[in-house]
């Protein structure tokens, strides 16, 4: 009887402990918290009525879906800090392609994918190869294509600034799929919400339901050990930092087709949202442990805060300030839960 | 002669001009527990890593079930059947029992861009699996890091076997352990044994090894030492040997010395 009882209450812990482990848990209710807290401080009326989500999940929708697979590369142990310029550098090659070759938009995007394929395996290949911390190998291509951005543009267009994409060939079809608008009630719901699910969803799905999201797992968790166990390590790896680079090419696509044309310095800085965002929803900063919805969670969060914090009459300037506090917030919290799901009963 | 599941034969190994071991020649009987004893530095791991594929040897042969093999990489001693279980480097804690019991082998199920894990199945298997091994987990979905360093290397243990190892070897698998928990890993090394696997177990624990083993092989600065067989040994002779006999009856004088009081 006695040891029945003493068996009830582990059950107990561990469901406890499961709860916390779930990493999108803590993303989720700071969600709730940030979102009942803009709308108690919001002087238009309008916050949580169907302009505001609108608004936010504009903002929201850019940040998700490069956050995602962002998140995926730092479950995988490494990072990515070219991705916002990458942003820029997708939408300038898309935008130049049309404009100063006069490809066919249809044309161009493959072109633009391939390219930033291409970097993602750079990236990939050079962090596997030479065992760099992917920080600074990726520190490196972003000032790389800053630079490029703003001199090929310049050499180019003679301006920093590619314009007039609207004129191509295959605009509107393109335009329609990737930054066209949905009229909800009384306000435009961008298309990019759509992508944002979307990309939610298969991060997830590969994340958590696939060999590869287990090698993810594996690569970011113990690499001597996944290698052990059979797993291609550098490969996953690789494969990763081509994820998050194409994902960053959707986004520079989507951006310069809803612009019609693209400013040199595109995206540069947002790279550091992505990373935010992935922290916030859960992913630990070490690697092998985290949740692609917990990403999207974070991105939210932050369209939450650049559309609430306007509704409330503050300086919007104070939405960097609140991301920091966040961010902290979010990752104290998930370092004391990584604590207690490695080290709870060693 | 096919009773043999491995056998080094005069097997040498250098790094550069550091010889890590010389004129080895070890016999893996199938079915049996082999232990390798020896001292920090006496050429261990090297013995470890030309068996488990990670080292070529320089010199002399290896045979597996008679004949010579070459390998390239750990996954060629893996399709040979050869499985090493490495002391810390077993698991990954934050992933889940089942999760690590199937990665690498994972079981999916779907077709094209829909293939996925086959979630149910494989958690199932590793209970039944674990289970079959006398490890008993309440949840096999719970982080691996939460489990003891004894069952964690049993884990490791039945995993090795499930996927169909002939051969196992255990680099070191109770050093890190307390006195129960060693005891729970050799229980699996013999639960491993009765399923007709081949042991190698390499620790520098005379007692453990006496508890397990069936040959012994000593390592000493490279060199194969001595070698006894269970029924020719007692656990006296083995710590002796293992400490390095004569010299520590020399060392032994040495201290009395010192130690006036």
């Amino acid at each position: 009887m006695a040891t029945q009882i003493k068996d009830e209450r582990v059950a107990q812990t561990s469901l406890a402990t499961k709860l916390l482990q779930r990493p999108e848990l803590g993303a989720l209710i700071g969600a709730a918290v940030i979102f009942f807290l803009f709308w108690s401080v919001d002087t238009t009326g309008n916050f949580a009525a169907v302009g505001g989500t609108a608004g936010w999940t504009d903002i929201a929708a850019p940040i998700g879906i490069i956050a995602v697979f962002v998140a995926l590369l730092m479950i995988g142990g490494e990072f990515d800090l070219s991705t916002g310029v990458m942003v820029g550098t997708s939408g300038l090659l898309a935008g130049l392609l049309t404009t100063e070759y006069n490809l066919n938009v249809w044309v161009a995007i493959p072109i633009v994918f391939a390219f930033a394929a291409l970097v993602g395996f750079i990236n990939g290949f050079v962090v596997v190869k030479t065992g760099l911390p992917s920080f600074i190998v990726t520190l490196a291509t972003f000032f790389v294509l800053r630079g490029a951005n703003l001199a090929v543009t310049k050499e180019l267009t003679g301006t920093v600034r590619v314009a007039n994409v609207e004129d191509a060939a295959g605009f509107d079809g393109a335009h329609a799929i990737f930054a066209s608008k949905l009229m909800i009630g009384t306000s435009n719901f961008q298309i990019s919400i759509l992508w944002w699910i979307l990309a939610t969803i298969l991060a997830t799905w590969l994340l958590t339901r696939t060999q590869f999201g287990n090698w993810i797992f594996a690569a970011g968790g113990d690499k001597t050990a996944a290698r052990n166990a059979g797993v291609p390590v550098d490969r996953t790896k690789i494969i990763l930092f081509m994820m998050s680079s194409l994902s960053a090419a959707f986004v520079g696509i989507m951006f310069v087709l809803r612009l019609q044309g693209m400013q040199a310095g595109q995206g540069v800085g947002m790279e550091f949202f992505y990373i935010i965002a992935a922290a916030v929803g859960g992913t630990l900063l070490m690697g092998g442990a985290g949740s692609a919805i917990g990403a999207s969670i974070g991105a939210a969060i932050m369209g939450i805060a650049d559309i609430g914090i306007p509704y409330a009459l503050w300086d919007q300037d104070w939405r960097w300030t609140f991301i920091g506090v966040i961010l902290l917030a979010a990752v104290l919290t998930n370092t004391f839960i990584g604590n207690r799901a490695k080290g709870a009963r060693r | 002669m096919t009773e043999m599941a491995l056998e080094l034969k005069n097997v040498g190994k250098s790094f550069g001009n550091v010889i890590a071991l010389a004129e080895v020649s070890v016999k893996v009987r199938k079915a049996q527990v082999t232990c390798i004893l020896g001292d920090n530095g006496a050429g261990k791991s090297t013995l470890i890593k030309t068996l488990s594929g990670v080292h070529k040897p320089s010199s002399g042969v290896y045979e597996v079930e008679g004949e010579e093999v070459s390998f390239d990489s750990p996954r060629d001693a893996l399709a040979k059947g050869i499985a090493t279980v490495y002391q810390d480097l077993a698991t990954i804690p934050l992933m889940s029992v089942w999760r690590n019991f199937f990665l690498g082998n994972e079981i999916t199920t779907g077709w094209g861009p829909l293939r996925r894990l086959d979630t149910k199945k494989m958690k199932d298997l590793a209970k039944v699996q674990l289970l079959e091994m006398g490890i008993d987990l309440r949840d096999t979905g719970q982080p691996i890091g939460t489990l003891s360093g004894g069952e964690r290397q049993a884990v490791a243990i039945a995993r090795a076997i499930y996927f169909g190892a002939k051969v196992l070897i255990l680099d070191e698998p109770t050093s890190a352990l307390g006195v129960r928990q060693s005891g729970i890993v050799l229980k699996y090394v013999l639960a491993a044994k009765d399923r007709g696997v081949s042991v190698v177990f390499i620790t520098h624990n005379p007692h453990h090894a006496f508890l397990v083993g069936d040959f012994f092989y000593l390592l000493n600065r490279g060199h194969l030492a001595n070698e006894f067989e269970r029924a020719k040994v007692d656990l006296d002779e083995l710590t002796k040997e293992m400490a390095g006999g004569a010299e520590l009856d020399a060392l032994t004088r040495e201290i009395q010395m010192v130690r006036t009081d």
